[in-house]
């Protein structure tokens, strides 16, 4: 057989290990944390009102849990945008399978936001 | 066990729960039966398996049995899922002060296809449940999503949840399909709540009292806005609730708005003047004007 040759057990230890020292590697930002915010729109357009929401904190200040309020953060996905918070995914719009368009299922309209919080502060 | 027609859901009660998935019998169990309960729900209650005669897992005499035969909670639930239901399972559920974490927001068992059919969760909370005890957290009119279980994990709250509060001796019957989650109890009490859920063994056709079925008032609940569903979702809403109330009526041809109706609309009549006999007969390639 030709070809590259084929790694031998200590090469892919020494990789394994390479993958382990890289995610070592100190952040660039260690006083950063992210906060995620998904919003669930009632329409497609990222003006329209807020549904549903949910939230996670990754400073560990806070834990939000299911049921933990009745008012949403924000009234529309754009109020977001207002407020500061960076939308980084938004749902495609997805064609109804054929012969089972008015079925209903999960919310559809949703918007992921992230904001970085400095926890040095 | 039949019960008493006077003691059956209006139509506009069952209108309610069509457009809901829930009815709550605010503080219906009297306090005597509620304090026996408390006492046999902390011991627990044997298990059977699924689909056990109600006969055979809640005997005469039971507190359970009790319970059940009280007529406002017997003729909500005959009106549900019919006479002499099986009873899928049933379990105790105690959340200790600050105790537990909430349950992703769920719906129980695993997704569920049926379209003509439901099963009835009865929820009976023999003690008042507070804000902070994190009574269940259930949202209005999600029972008819096709979802599975907690693959709705991520969904912490909707615009017009209901986060339980009661008086003692609340009993609440719930569409099988709800979105719901058991919240966080964060007060110094623990908190109760007995949970049947029942699988209907008739069709479920005219179950309740249909003396009103006319009366506007059922329309109006069947078209219930829902707070999370404002836009387009709204609408197939209406068209899932529409179909529920065709199969509970028997009427094939009930609608809300003009949804159903108007997709039904392809007319095979062809009209009198449509007699030009050269269209609709040519030959392969005609469109390249050979």
């Amino acid at each position: 057989m030709t070809g590259a040759p084929q790694p031998t057990d200590s090469d892919t230890d020494s990789r394994t290990d390479g993958v382990a020292d890289s995610f070592s590697t100190p952040s660039a930002t260690p006083h950063l944390r992210q906060q995620l915010l998904i919003l669930y729109l009632a329409t497609s357009s990222l003006d329209s009102a807020v549904a549903g929401w949910t939230r996670y904190d990754g400073t560990g200040r806070s834990a939000p849990t299911m049921g933990d309020g009745d008012e949403p953060p924000n009234a529309t996905g754009l109020d977001a945008l207002l407020a500061g918070w960076r939308l980084i995914q938004m749902s495609q719009l997805m064609p109804p399978a054929r012969g089972a368009e008015y079925d209903v299922s999960y919310l559809p309209h949703e918007f992921l936001f992230e904001r970085l919080v400095d926890i040095g502060s | 066990m039949i019960v008493d027609r006077k003691h059956l859901l209006s139509s506009v009660e069952m209108a309610h729960f069509v457009a809901h998935g829930s009815l709550a019998l605010e503080g219906v169990v009297p306090d005597v039966l509620n304090d026996r309960d408390i006492a046999v729900l902390e011991t627990g209650l044997p298990a059977h398996p699924y689909g056990t005669p109600l006969d055979t897992v809640f005997p005469a005499g039971t507190f359970v049995r009790d319970l059940l035969d009280l007529p406002t909670v017997a003729g909500a639930v005959q009106s549900l899922v019919g006479p002499h239901p099986a009873i899928d399972h049933h379990a105790v559920h105690v959340r200790p002060p600050h105790g537990g974490e909430a349950q992703p927001m769920h719906a129980d068992a695993v997704l569920d296809t049926r379209v003509d059919a439901f099963d009835v969760q009865l929820m009976y909370y023999p003690r008042a449940v507070t804000l902070e005890q994190g009574g269940t957290l259930s949202v209005p009119g999600t029972h008819l999503r096709r979802i599975n279980e907690s693959a709705i994990g991520r969904y912490q709250n909707l615009v017009g949840q209901t986060r339980l509060v009661c008086t003692a001796g609340t009993v609440v019957l719930l569409h099988h399909g709800i979105w719901h989650g058991g919240r966080r109890n964060d007060s110094d009490v623990p908190r109760y709540m007995f949970k049947i859920r029942f699988n209907p063994t008739v069709r479920q056709l005219r179950l309740w009292n249909t003396d009103d079925i006319d009366d506007p008032a059922v329309r109006a609940e069947l078209s219930t806005a829902l707070p999370w569903a404002t836009g387009p979702e709204g609408r197939l809403e209406l068209v899932n609730r529409a179909r529920l109330w065709r199969e509970l009526t028997g009427d094939a041809d009930f609608d809300i708005d003009y949804y159903l109706t108007r997709e039904q609309l392809r007319p095979q009549l062809i009209a009198p003047g449509a007699t030009d006999t050269r269209l609709g007969g040519g030959r392969a390639a005609d469109g390249w004007g050979l």
